[in-house]
């Protein structure tokens, strides 16, 4: 009996510490169980993507509907490459959509925000958005401010 | 002349014996879970050695754990709320915890409760003959005593770091939303994007690894190395607990510049 009460402690100690790994991976690390199945990929062109990163979010309307893969520079037209692996339900993106990087918050995270436009025909797996608008560089910004203000 | 070459030698005999105390817990490691693995018949000896170093040791685990996660939410907390980014509180808890803190209080808490632990009984087995009893009987103290022993040392510490993330976690969301009133879902929100499973949390449990393997190793090999004198079994303790605790510190410096530092 004794050793029974002994084994069954040893018992619950490894069920805690796989339960506790369970809530590290899903609660904190985010870490999805069910792999986001079917999702598809689109680029978007962007003259500077200053402080987006791989596995950043995209957001239509303030949801999140797919994550950013890889960023690249095109060699042939000299700008940055982003990929975006968009969620298999997500089938209503039409072609001419706009991608612009934006942040969160003042300090916080850059994110693509989606919004769509109104033809007809939907984005599929390689298909480029056209409509893009870079990222703030708050340097640029800053040096436009000036600019303008000495021309006044 | 005579006194300055006897200094130079007792230094010199210093150094080797040094050298040939570290040869020699590596032999009683080798010796002991290497060369001769038993897993059938040591299987409840493991059970039992797993109670008394893991599951004896989960309330201190689990009690700083809490207490750590709340301080760390707190202190967060008076800080980030200066500059209206206090939803980030989970964020910078759940990253120090399981990168950092979970791994290296867990160890040394562990080295204290359960490495001394480990020490005094295998230095009083030694000072009362039971391991040379044993020889005489044809049991390998080693197999029997040391085995157990090691692995569940090396088995427990990974658990109790889990343990005391998952608290240290729940504690500072008592904390920051329900005590605090931080947003609940930008808490997890930025707790998720941040942490990444990977390359956190997977990296907090190979740190927690090695902590596991060196605190247990520090610790029978010093109570079979012990003199079977009461003071030599005192002394042996001491050694287990600062060593192993000097060790933790040490390795975790190495092992973060490898896993988080960028060159």
């Amino acid at each position: 009996m004794r050793i029974r009460g002994v084994e069954l402690a040893v018992g619950v100690f490894m069920l805690v510490g796989a339960l506790s790994l369970a809530v590290l991976a899903i609660n904190v690390s985010g870490l999805g169980l069910s792999k986001q199945e079917g999702s598809y990929k689109v680029y978007a062109l962007f003259e500077n993507v200053g402080g987006l990163t791989a596995r950043s979010k995209v957001s239509m309307s303030g949801v999140t509907i797919g994550q950013v893969g890889a960023i690249r520079i095109d060699p042939e037209r000299l700008m940055a490459v982003v990929e975006i692996e968009m969620n298999g339900d997500v089938d209503y993106l039409t072609v001419d959509s706009s991608a612009s990087i934006l942040t969160a918050g003042l300090l916080g995270e850059k994110y693509i925000g989606i919004t769509t436009g109104a033809d007809d025909e939907v984005l599929t797996e390689g298909g480029y958005i056209e409509d893009t608008q870079s990222s703030l560089v708050l340097e640029e910004l800053i040096g436009k401010f000036l600019f303008n203000k000495a021309s006044e | 002349m005579q006194p300055v070459l006897d200094n130079i030698a007792l230094f010199g005999r210093a150094g080797l014996d040094k050298v040939e105390a570290v040869g020699r817990s590596g032999m009683i490691l080798i010796n002991a879970i290497v060369a001769r693995p038993d897993p059938v018949q040591s299987f409840p000896l493991l059970i039992r050695q797993l109670y008394s170093v893991g599951v004896l040791s989960m309330i201190i685990i689990i009690v700083s754990g809490l207490f750590i996660g709340m301080v760390l939410a707190l202190q967060g907390y008076t800080i980030l709320v200066d500059y209206g980014t206090e939803q980030a509180v989970g964020q910078m808890v759940a990253l120090s915890l399981v990168r950092e803190l979970a791994p290296v209080v867990a160890a040394l808490l562990f080295a204290g409760r359960a490495g001394s632990a480990l020490t005094a009984e295998i230095g009083l087995m030694k000072a009362t003959e039971q391991l040379s009893s044993m020889e005489m009987i044809g049991v390998d103290p080693l197999r029997r005593i040391i085995a157990p022993r090691f692995w569940a040392g090396f088995i427990s510490l990974p658990i109790l770091t889990m343990i005391f993330s998952a608290v240290g976690v729940w504690g500072a969301m008592l904390v920051g939303v329900e005590w605090l009133g931080v947003y609940e879902g930008s808490f997890w929100a930025n707790m998720q994007n941040s942490v990444d499973f990977f390359d956190d949390v997977v990296n907090g449990l190979i740190k927690a690894q090695v902590f596991g393997l060196v605190v247990t190793w520090v610790a029978v090999f010093q109570g079979y190395d012990a003199l079977p004198t009461s003071e030599g079994i005192s002394q042996a303790t001491t050694k287990t607990v600062v060593y192993s605790s000097l060790a933790i510190l040490g390795l975790d410096f190495i092992m973060t510049a490898l896993m988080f530092g960028d060159f």
